[in-house]
């Protein structure tokens, strides 16, 4: 990929409040000393802020005052089971991933299936940043910069009937470069869905890059779904095939444990996980460390004005 | 010869293992210290001790099958202190979940024991360790007698609920390869007692036929 040299539309200064600017100063600092300091635990290039840039804006309609979570900690503390089932095996497994050459496919209910090569993708919308809360089904929750842009951008560009109700995400599924699709943990490859009015809401995010940089390959790289309001695993990585459908797909954690993980996932602090409570959550990297208390959940992940309409009349106790 | 140098030694081999039983905490402190508990340490040390209860729970009860084997009857003597350092781990384990994971609220911790079958598990568990660890001293076992030994029997059932809390707790991710590698090792050891009195039965009663 070219290197990109970040021209911003407006300042970012007008957007970003200076103690982030200045909080990104110290992480970049932070960044580099771990790198000095770290003892071989991590190989370098997972603490390594060196990932190539992308040219964005930041988006002052998605941004939150709560304290951004450290690079080292977003980018070494990953669920991808294609890279092993530790949270830090994917920091140190996913190196074998080739993001380049990258395409996604565009398929079913569409007046034409067409195939989109990474770069294309990468130059369809302007990019922007959004700083995003997300919230694990697991309890624990980080405060992420995401770079990318509205998923709805990619599918108005690709005549999708009028008869597609669901759009199926489909992540890579490579034994030579992902050690974990060959055991029997999940259904290979990972598939995750939306129904079509979620996938279209401007909050919906095509991922390609955090941090100022394109994603780690840990992190779902090159290109992965972000949705808020959801826990993080309705969030498909490193995709490569993209489905409109009339039925509700099936998708991978659903189907290895319908009564723990179901189709909408929705953050909901009043329905309980069947082996721990979703009430609170626990905040990655508060500075006060061991003895931080959790925090409370709050519904739709704290996005409830902007999605809570797209689930008007549903009993979310039911359709959890 | 190798017998009486080890039984005359069998002392510091205690002071040894007491040592050692206490390495897994401090490493625990010098990862702390070094910043290197993962980006959520809380579920690390809760994690960490967990394991190392569990593993303590294996070597305990692997004394009885290696005293069988190897006829050297002292290993008895590390038992008690094995079996006090799964209740150490045991203890820490729960309360690095009462204190940092349900903030003391006993109100909370009570739900969760009664609602959840992995923490039901696991509580019993760690209620049913405490009358071993209380009585794990020749008092008690003076005191007991025949009922002390009936007592900490309970250490078999213990060991069951230990696996089902451990597999409940990865039920809904179905990444069982860790867990199935603790219960075979437990099983086995449970096994070889069985195998042990089904052998000395029949050795018994060809005996008197003969």
């Amino acid at each position: 990929m070219k290197k990109v040299i970040t021209t911003a539309f407006i300042s970012e200064s007008e957007v970003t409040p200076k103690e982030i600017y200045l909080r990104r100063r110290e992480f970049l600092q932070l960044g580099a000393a771990s790198l000095v300091a770290s003892t071989g635990l991590l190989p370098t290039w997972a603490l390594a802020n060196t990932q190539e840039k992308l040219s964005y804006k930041a988006n002052p309609q998605f941004f939150t005052q709560e304290k951004l979570t450290s690079y080292k900690d977003i980018t070494s503390y990953n669920n991808f089971y294609e890279f092993g089932t530790d949270k830090s095996d994917p920091a140190q497994h996913a190196h074998t991933l080739k993001t380049r050459p990258w395409t996604i496919s565009i398929e079913g209910l569409v007046k034409k299936p067409k195939v989109l090569d990474i770069d294309q993708l990468l130059k369809l919308a302007p990019m922007e940043e959004r700083i995003y809360r997300l919230r694990c089904v697991e309890g624990w929750s980080m405060v992420i910069p995401w770079i990318g842009y509205s998923l709805s951008q990619l599918i108005k560009s690709c005549d999708v009937l009028g008869s597609a109700k669901y759009i199926e995400f489909t992540s890579l599924a490579d034994s030579k470069q992902m050690p974990y699709v060959n055991t029997s943990i999940l259904k290979w490859p990972y598939t995750e869905g939306l129904r079509l009015d979620e996938a279209m809401h401007p909050l919906t995010l095509l991922t390609f890059g955090l941090y100022g940089e394109i994603l780690p390959k840990q992190n779902g790289a090159p290109v992965r779904v972000t949705v808020p309001w959801k826990y993080g695993f309705k969030s498909a990585k490193s995709i490569v095939k993209i489905r409109f459908t009339d039925q509700q797909p099936q998708t991978s954690w659903n189907l290895v444990a319908p009564n723990e993980y179901g189709f909408y996932s929705n953050v909901n602090p009043k329905v309980d996980h069947p082996r721990w409570s979703q009430a609170t959550e626990r905040r990655i990297g508060s500075e006060n460390g061991l003895f931080t208390p959790k925090i409370k959940t709050l519904a739709f992940n704290g996005y409830e004005q902007q999605v809570s309409s797209l689930y008007a009349g549903m009993d979310l106790q039911k359709y959890y | 010869m190798l017998a009486w140098i080890y039984k005359s030694t069998t002392k510091y081999h205690r002071y040894a293992l007491i040592f050692i039983g206490l390495l897994p905490l401090e490493r625990l402190f010098y990862l702390g210290l070094q910043d290197q508990l993962s980006a959520n340490p809380i579920e690390f040390i809760t994690r960490s001790t967990g394991t190392w209860a569990l593993v303590f729970l294996c070597l305990t009860l692997s004394i009885t099958p290696l005293i069988k084997i190897t006829g050297l009857a002292n290993l008895i003597t590390y038992r008690r202190i094995l079996g006090l350092y799964v209740f150490f781990y045991a203890c820490l384990h729960f309360l690095i979940w009462f204190l940092l994971d349900q903030n003391l609220e006993l109100e909370a911790m009570v739900k969760d024991v009664l609602k959840r079958p992995f923490i039901t598990m696991g509580f019993l568990s760690f209620t049913l360790l405490l009358p071993l660890a209380i009585t794990s001293n020749r008092l008690s076992m003076h005191l007991l007698k025949r009922r002390w030994t009936q007592l900490h029997r309970l250490i078999y059932l213990i060991s069951m609920t230990v696996l089902l809390h451990y597999f409940w707790h990865k039920g809904g991710k179905h990444d069982y390869f860790t867990v199935s590698i603790y219960a075979a090792i437990v099983l086995s050891l449970l096994l070889f007692r069985v195998w042990w009195a089904i052998k000395s039965f029949i050795k018994r009663n060809t005996q008197i036929i003969s």
